[in-house]
């Protein structure tokens, strides 16, 4: 497919909704913004800059990352890899570097799905382009930080990103916005290609103003014996958060992970789900979700679909109600198209149970502290496989958002 | 160590202790005998301070204090502890989480003496497990004894610390009971307390007790030789209680 006919599917798809989640008009935010200027390092930020990116688990001290990407509005103001075997820069310039990238730009997500891919491909605004080159193994993680400074824009950025054959690749998103900032969009589009033998840990941690629209439009396809685990915390305030992220298992015993833990407030509108094709032998997907509401509705998804014989899945999602007000909406589906696949769900909704709380006081918590740790142990989700400094950067942001929950 | 003074408890609007006096020394251990249902977990719950069991009338007092009004946690904090029947899992709070709250709330944390206790009750593997996930019956009661030595209480509730377990475990339950109430002293030299319910009777072989309550309806019906009323128990069965009282 040319470039051409990619954008007039695009075109064709200007105006088309979602299939769920709440419509957004995209006339009411504007897409012009001033261009910022480069720097060379993250400790060149400004102090508040600095605190919003690390409140998403972006360090301005680069020792401990293998690689930096800072998007600030419309402007990539940094892209660098600190260590062989990678690259970062922004994904229209790697577009540009290489023919090649035309066979991955729109193939695990399409670009006429609805109205914000469409956006994203009409008027995008650059993205991240993250490579490991085949075999190429970093234990830190790369960062790459989208950042929003003015009030009522869009941000539409496109994403791509490759782990070559037997390379491995953590990466660490953070997405937030500027403290004046109310409102805003993003649209981000992000395709991952995991290839043979290769691995991504993909964790992306949102921290958003309370009135920004948030809508993710992301894809994986994941081959032979490739792994592919995606972790992604929003514990802060969303206007309305929409996106039902996929992976494709198309090679013999890719494995794909997604773990989510999402905290709604008062206003706060999510639709989260996770969606895993099982194509070939052997596949595996695991989707585990942990949804919060104080006042806030979430809607919570996951739908493996089984289309081979030898393929295993399991969906999990456990939901929390803290407050009269609110509601948390569990979907789990499960298709099975194959004999001998194995696939499983188990779903729960409720409140925090009164004997638990009786229990842990008995040890000598108060109810304020025995709550606390209910909750701390509910959002608890056992990570695997990612580097302990992601692990603690994903308890640092939970325990921000657990912070704001009592 | 404390005393309960006609305490009358309800849930609910539905009465489940009546009357009940009941006092326990410094270094006394009693045993509370009673068919299922006859009221024995409530008097616990009731002295520990789990709402929903109403007082109607009477008063817990410990160590010279009324504590009838206060938390489940001021209890706690004052050195009441219970081990619990049938304890709630809580995902993702492990044992270990568990038993750092305990020890932090009584005293300082001190991670060797965690693992010297879980290794004394065959529990160190269940350290890093969610508390009472997937448990066994046996395990169940070893790790409720496991937090008391981390909580150190001076008065201790144990309920039905003998049902579910098999013969080696009733053998370790017993033995750190005996060690939660300083038996190796002798009375006078003993610092806590203990109250222990069971039903079976099991216990008894492991744990010397002073004396034996028998509660039926929500009310202690006789004391005595604990092993005596186990006896007459075992021979005659509850309903034998219930023609005595006719």
């Amino acid at each position: 497919m040319s470039s051409v006919d990619v954008r007039e599917r695009a075109k064709k798809a200007e105006k088309k909704p979602s299939a769920i989640g709440p419509d957004i008009d995209l006339n009411a935010y504007s897409v012009e913004v001033k261009e910022h200027g480069k720097i060379q390092k993250l400790k060149n930020l400004s102090g508040e800059v600095k605190e919003k990116a690390i409140s998403v688990g972006v360090e301005a001290v680069e020792a401990c990352r293998s690689g930096s990407f800072f998007q600030m509005d419309h402007s990539v103001i940094l892209s660098s890899a600190y260590k062989s075997g990678l690259e970062v820069m922004s994904s229209t310039e790697a577009l540009k570097k290489y023919d090649w990238l035309q066979d991955y730009w729109w193939k695990a997500v399409n670009v006429d799905a609805d109205k914000y891919t469409a956006q994203a491909e009409l008027k995008q605004n650059h993205g991240y382009f993250l490579r490991a080159l085949p075999g190429a193994k970093v234990e830190f993680p790369l960062q790459a930080c989208l950042y929003m400074t003015q009030d009522g824009l869009a941000q539409n950025v496109h994403n791509i990103i490759i782990a070559e054959e037997g390379s491995e690749l953590h990466i660490i998103t953070g997405c937030t916005t500027a403290p004046g900032v109310r409102t805003g969009l993003h649209i981000g589009v992000s395709e991952f290609y995991v290839k043979r033998n290769a691995m991504v840990t993909f964790t992306m941690i949102h921290n958003w103003a309370e009135d920004v629209e948030v809508r993710p439009r992301t894809g994986a396809i994941v081959e032979d014996n490739g792994i592919f685990l995606s972790n992604y915390v929003c514990m802060k305030p969303v206007k309305t958060l929409q996106m039902y992220p996929t992976a494709y298992c198309v090679g013999e015993n890719a494995n794909v992970r997604f773990n989510t833990i999402l905290f709604a407030r008062e206003g706060s509108n999510m639709d989260v789900g996770g969606r895993v094709f099982l194509r070939a032998k052997g596949s595996r997907a695991e989707l585990v979700t942990r949804a919060i509401t104080k006042g806030g509705d979430i809607v919570t998804r996951g739908h493996l679909i089984g289309e081979v014989p030898g393929i295993r899945g399991h969906l999990e999602c456990r939901g929390l109600i803290l407050s009269e007000k609110g509601s948390i909406h569990a979907i789990p589906e499960l298709e099975g198209k194959a004999n001998n696949i194995d696939m499983s769900h188990e779903a729960a909704v409720g409140k925090i149970v009164e004997e638990e709380i009786q229990y842990l006081m008995a040890r000598g918590l108060n109810s304020e502290e025995a709550t606390s740790v209910i909750i701390g142990g509910f959002l608890d989700v056992e990570i695997k496989s990612i580097p302990e400094h992601l692990k603690r950067e994903i308890k640092k942001a939970v325990r921000m958002g657990e912070e704001r929950l009592l | 160590m404390i005393e309960v003074k006609n305490l009358t408890v309800s849930i609910e609007d539905k009465r489940v202790l009546k009357d009940v006096n009941l006092h326990i020394a410094q270094g006394e251990t009693i045993v509370l005998l009673g068919p299922n249902g006859s009221g024995k977990t409530s008097l616990l719950k009731t002295i520990i301070g789990i709402p929903g069991y109403k007082v109607e009338s009477g008063r817990i007092i410990f160590s010279g204090k009324d504590i009838t009004g206060l938390t489940i946690d001021e209890r706690a904090k004052i050195g009441i502890g219970i081990a619990f029947q049938r304890p709630p899992v809580i995902r993702g709070v492990k044992l270990k989480d568990m038993l750092r709250i305990c020890m932090e709330k009584r005293g300082d944390f001190d991670e060797e003496k965690i693992n010297e206790f879980a290794q004394k009750l065959n529990l160190f593997n269940c350290l890093d497990r969610d508390i009472n996930l997937g448990f066994s019956g046996g395990e169940i009661k070893r790790s409720e004894l496991l937090q008391l030595l981390a909580q150190n209480p001076d008065f201790i509730m144990l309920d039905e610390p003998d049902s579910g377990v098999d013969l080696v475990s009733i053998n370790l339950v017993g033995k750190v009971i005996n060690e939660l109430l300083e038996k190796e002293k002798i009375a006078r030299e003993r610092t806590k307390a203990g109250l222990i319910i069971t039903h079976a009777g099991f216990i008894l072989d492991y744990v010397n007790t002073d004396r034996g309550c028998i509660m039926l309806n929500g009310t202690i019906i006789c004391s005595g030789n604990p092993r005596d009323l186990l006896e007459d128990i075992r021979s005659k069965g509850y309903e034998g209680c219930i023609r005595c009282l006719r």
